[in-house]
């Protein structure tokens, strides 16, 4: 340890490293590529996943679409072929067979899957949307940034069957003027009015989004196009710690027996599984970190081996000189230390350079990639990713370290001198 | 100073042992310069090893100014070798990515001694050896006389009991050797022990008693009177 803080260690540390210039260069080459995939690996596979997350922030994690169809098997007296309609009521059911849901939305839709949008008008302006009859639940699995000052559906709204719309940043720009506010304005859908409370920003991410959507009270939807207890499709949500394909085929399964399918049935109940898809995605980020994981400790394990390598050359060219310490008074643990820390300075120092490189790549690539469409943000390396690294070649280049060191000990300080 | 007794020494050479020190008794006391002699074969250097420290006998004593010099670890060894012993080689040994300067302090540096005093000490052993102009020096910069002085001050540096001198002239010209003697026989007057291993008569006769081995077994040992190497050097 005293060695270690010793000033005239590092003298000598010094004038032994810089007697080889090129090949401590060479030499450290090894161990610098090492850290710097690792970082640079790491740090991608990060940013994929910032990226990610950042695409699919406004909807949760393990969400999914669960729809009905035709069903393709006769089951219980019913014929094959039959069209599936989903009911409201099948969401007390679903919740009372599925205690893993978080939140469960049903929806209704004008404007997509081939029905005719609605027709929106303010004066003498006049649109096509999108119209959705929402719960203020939908919320809870898929985020709606709501401008300053309005607010998105509530609950009383659905009470009181209130003509509210939530309308998107394009309805606003075609429908209203600049600078008007549309909070508060009217508008007409499909003959009848309603109260612009909120204006939703554009995000993405969820499929069938847009920006000109156009959201209402679920129950005033179902008053304005007479659509009953009929429900599109559900937008459902599990708790974080769910497994969203077992949620899935429970959803699924419910759903069969309330409506009577054939549990057997591929077809009679289709769902759209959002969780999945993002499991898979993040799965690949975890496993881009992993591979770099993999990749980088090989790597480093090579450079420091290449370390250990070079440092046996090194014993072996310098055994006279170390056959002469020894007869100055060397005693064998100085000799070792010696060259550990020797060992151990090329490596964290070649470490520390490959990570400072590593990061200046990773802001390089980030600079690069920002504002892009490319799902790629703020590239990082966890620091105790980073402090583990150096402790790992910390390790490695002392126990690396120890094998010329202990070569050095084991020459005899006469049989060093007498070689000529 | 040195005492020793019955000192035996073989080498394993494959199937045979070579029995290199048959018997050596010899005691030296402190202020003697002594040279051996011999042909090569004939011990020298492994006594001077054995002296040394850097290799040990297979039976007989080794005491060193009152210490028993008996199955010293590898460590100890070092400790002993630094503190009583100074090394002169043949070859000189210095290392040769240091400067005059470095080279001298490095037994004072495995001493412990602190920096700045070792530095200083160095410089006064440098100066002494006449070599105080070229303490930053790498010894690739230095004549073979000049090499032999600054291996001389490093071995002085760390005040060593006994000074051991393998060859110190072996290469070198006669002019220098006799440059290298006269420091040698200098530093002799100040009250050092000094022993030279060396085949070369003139070299013997500088010293004050000279040490005849053959074949293991020293066969001659007289006092002689000692040449001034001086007068060889202008």
């Amino acid at each position: 340890m005293r060695q270690l803080f010793d000033k005239d260690t590092w003298i000598e540390i010094f004038q032994s490293i810089s007697k080889n210039k090129l090949r401590t260069f060479l030499t450290m080459i090894g161990v610098f590529v090492g850290i710097y995939i690792y970082i640079g690996l790491a740090g991608a596979s990060k940013g994929l996943d910032n990226g990610f997350e950042k695409e699919f922030e406004s909807v949760a994690r393990n969400s999914m679409f669960v729809f009905a169809q035709r069903t393709s098997m006769p089951y219980a007296g019913f014929k094959t072929g039959r069209r599936v309609q989903l009911k409201i009521q099948d969401v007390d059911e679903l919740r009372r067979r599925v205690p893993e849901i978080m939140a469960i939305a049903p929806r209704n839709v004008r404007g997509v899957f081939g029905s005719s949008p609605g027709v929106i008008k303010r004066g003498t302006k006049i649109g096509n949307y999108s119209v959705f009859g929402d719960y203020p639940e939908f919320t809870k699995i898929a985020t709606k940034k709501i401008y300053r000052g309005g607010r998105f559906i509530n609950d009383e709204d659905i009470e009181q069957q209130r003509k509210v719309a939530v309308i998107g940043e394009r309805t606003q720009k075609e429908l209203f003027n600049e600078d008007e506010s549309p909070i508060g304005g009217y508008i007409n859908i499909d003959g009848i009015n309603f109260q612009v409370v909120g204006v939703h920003k554009f995000t993405g991410g969820g499929p069938f989004d847009n920006d000109s959507d156009i959201f209402i009270p679920f129950t005033t939807y179902k008053k304005l196009y007479n659509t009953g207890d009929n429900v599109a499709w559900f937008t459902i949500a599990a708790f974080d710690d769910a497994d969203v394909v077992k949620v899935e085929q429970d959803i699924k399964a419910a759903l069969k027996r309330i409506h009577k399918i054939d549990p057997a049935d591929e077809r009679g109940i289709g769902a759209f599984n959002l969780g999945a898809i993002f499991k898979r995605i993040f799965g690949f980020a975890n496993g881009l970190t992993f591979l770099s994981l993999i990749v980088g400790i090989a790597t480093i394990l090579a450079g420091v081996i290449g370390i250990g390598n070079i440092l046996l050359i090194s014993v072996k060219e310098r055994t006279k000189e170390l056959g002469v310490r020894r007869a100055l008074g060397a005693t064998p643990a100085e000799v070792r230390n010696q060259i550990i820390i020797e060992a151990l300075f090329l490596t964290l120092l070649a470490g520390i350079i490959g990570i400072i490189f590593g990061a200046l790549t990773l802001k390089g690539i980030d600079a690069f990639t920002s504002g892009g469409d490319f799902p790629y943000a703020n590239p990082t390396v966890p620091i105790p990713y980073v402090i583990g690294s150096l402790l790992l070649m910390t390790i490695l280049g002392v126990l690396i370290g120890l094998i010329p060191a202990q070569r050095a000990v084991s020459i005899k300080p006469i049989d060093a001198l007498r070689e000529e | 100073m040195i005492e020793i007794k019955d000192l035996h020494k073989s080498y394993k050479m494959g199937s045979n042992s070579l029995h290199v020190l048959k018997g050596i008794n010899f005691s030296c006391e402190a202020g003697e310069l002594v040279a051996i002699m011999g042909s090569s074969g004939s011990g020298k250097s492994t006594l001077l090893n054995i002296l040394g420290m850097l290799d040990e006998a297979d039976s007989g004593s080794y005491t060193l100014d009152g210490v028993p010099i008996k199955n010293l670890s590898e460590t100890k060894a070092a400790q002993y070798r630094n503190k009583f012993l100074g090394f002169v080689f043949q070859s000189f040994n210095l290392i040769n990515y240091k400067s005059a300067l470095e080279n001298v302090a490095l037994p004072l540096y495995y001493q412990k001694v602190a920096r700045k005093e070792r530095q200083e000490k160095s410089l006064q052993y440098l100066e002494r050896v006449g070599l105080k102009e070229w303490a930053t020096h790498l010894p690739s910069e230095l004549s073979g006389g000049q090499k032999q002085r600054v291996a001389i001050a490093r071995a002085m540096a760390a005040e060593p009991k006994v000074l051991l001198a393998d060859e110190p002239t072996g290469a070198l010209d006669s002019k220098t050797s006799y440059e290298v003697m006269d420091l040698i026989q200098k530093i002799n007057d100040e009250g050092n022990t000094i022993l030279v291993v060396t085949h070369e008569p003139d070299i013997a006769e500088m010293c004050k008693r000279v040490i005849h081995l053959k074949d293991g077994v020293i066969v001659e040992d007289k006092q002689v009177e000692q040449v001034r190497a001086a007068q060889y050097v202008q």
